[in-house]
């Protein structure tokens, strides 16, 4: 296609964050209506319900699971950190703040596995 | 595509989501631990009006930021317009809610519910 | 005698990239090496550029896609090996090679309500403007945009949403909205909260970090949703 004009350079620290944001709110967008299809087997079919819930075990759902939640933390650390830019009379050091939100994110996540293995 | 009436609503519900999925963060953090089974989930949570009022709420909120997000990047990266996007913005929000609600239901108050 | 030669790729049309072999110089800018092809080698190769000295934005392109000033831009800094591609600025129509038309983007500008909204007349006293005041300063931040377009061909969201009035068009109502002498506020607020207004921002950042004189359009889009979103809870819905 038109390669010169089409890319622009976009390896910045609040572009990256915009990405992160945008792609971790389609995937949990896309995962939530699978949790609640399979919640609702609590009613409709508890064994079935069971039998997910023992899939957790693995270790690859584990670790799913621990890709989850970072993703749930990140998609909100990033969303109160675009809140205080907009709706704060303070000027934040964005960058910052873009790091610190995945750090904790990626915190919380790891507590996460830590709790779940 | 986004005037200012979605976008407060994006917003608000952004901020109103907050302490409903740190909440849900601790839960999940508590509840893995010994692993998951149905009987410990809904011990903890049927016949609850509590849960039921946090989840329903939360569910609620979802939907509606979920609709908006999606709406914007069916919009920026998908092309869609007009009434087919207005369509697939109430489509996505209102299906939230109803697989949301019922799953809320089959945890708390549905009858038949447990191991 | 130059002993360096530079491969220059130059979009010329949507499918069409012709590769020049440019002489290197010392002190050489991108808009030096677009001169000696057009001057030497192919008089046909339409860009624009004025001043060459970085004041007036003309001369505006996409280099290894990046939206850069050319005159501005040494070519050592952009250099890939010995190779450099560019292209006519991102998100506007092509008129011909490197030359875009600017036409949405001044358009944008007039629909942000970017223009004066004066209420005086010559017999009233001129309004006096507190220099040290909070909202002078924020007005101060914006006004030494001089529309090179950059900021509006850094956006992903302007490629993503044709209708989005853009960086620089935004930065201008916001600049607007906090000067004194401006009696436009409920105009300005107006203008920015439709369809393709200051909402759409997503905060990607890229025309605060492209934008050649260092402005702060983001900043200034934050600004304008603090404000809309203060006037719609005193409205109410």
């Amino acid at each position: 296609m038109k390669a010169a004009k089409d890319i622009t350079s976009r390896a910045h620290p609040l572009w990256i964050a915009y990405i992160v944001h945008r792609l971790s709110g389609l995937a949990l967008a896309i995962f939530l209506p699978l949790h609640f299809w399979v919640l609702a087997m609590a009613m409709t079919d508890p064994a079935r319900l069971d039998g997910f819930l023992h899939l957790t075990e693995a270790s690859v759902v584990k670790l799913a699971e621990f890709g989850l939640v970072f993703l749930l933390a990140v998609h909100m650390f990033g969303g109160l950190r675009l809140m205080a830019m907009e709706w704060l009379p303070w000027s934040a050091p964005q960058k910052t703040l873009a790091a610190g939100a995945t750090a904790v994110s990626f915190c919380i996540a790891v507590l996460f596995f830590i709790r779940a293995i | 595509m986004l005037g200012l009436r979605l976008y407060m609503f994006q917003r608000i519900s952004a901020l109103l989501m907050a302490p409903f999925v740190i909440g849900h963060l601790a839960v999940m953090i508590y509840a893995i631990q010994g692993g998951l089974s149905a009987a410990e989930i809904l011990g903890r949570t049927q016949g609850s009006v509590l849960w039921f009022l946090f989840y329903g709420t939360f569910v609620v909120a979802v939907s509606i930021h979920g609709a908006i997000g999606l709406r914007s990047i069916a919009f920026e990266w998908g092309g869609l317009k007009g009434a087919a996007l207005d369509g697939f913005m109430w489509l996505v929000g209102l299906g939230l809610i109803a697989l949301g609600a019922r799953a809320v239901w089959a945890v708390t108050f549905a009858q038949g519910a447990g191991a | 005698m130059t002993t360096e030669v530079l491969k220059v790729a130059i979009q010329r049309d949507a499918d069409c990239v012709d590769t020049f072999d440019v002489p290197a110089y010392e002190n050489q800018t991108v808009l030096d090496v677009v001169s000696w092809v057009q001057q030497n080698v192919d008089p046909t190769l339409s860009y624009r550029f004025a001043c060459r000295v970085g004041m007036c934005g003309s001369c505006a392109m996409m280099v290894n896609g990046v939206p850069r000033w050319t005159c501005r831009t040494h070519i050592s800094k952009v250099l890939d090996g010995n190779a450099v591609t560019i292209g006519p600025l991102r998100n506007l129509p092509v008129i011909k090679d490197l030359a875009v038309d600017m036409d949405p983007f001044f358009d944008k500008w007039v629909a942000a309500e970017g223009v004066h909204h004066g209420a005086l007349t010559r017999d009233d006293e001129i309004a006096p403007v507190d220099e040290a005041s909070a909202t002078r300063v924020e007005a101060n931040a914006g006004i030494e945009c001089i529309n090179c377009s950059v900021c509006y061909a850094a956006c992903d969201t302007v490629a993503g949403n044709p209708d989005y009035l853009g960086p620089a068009a935004l930065q201008r109502a916001w600049t607007l909205l906090n000067d004194a002498k401006d009696e436009g506020r409920v105009v300005i607020l107006d203008a920015v909260s439709g369809n393709g207004g200051c909402h759409n921002c997503h905060s990607m950042g890229s025309c605060t970090m492209y934008c050649p004189n260092e402005l702060d359009p983001m900043s200034a889009i934050a600004g304008l949703k603090r404000e809309t979103a203060k006037n719609f809870f005193k409205r109410g819905r």
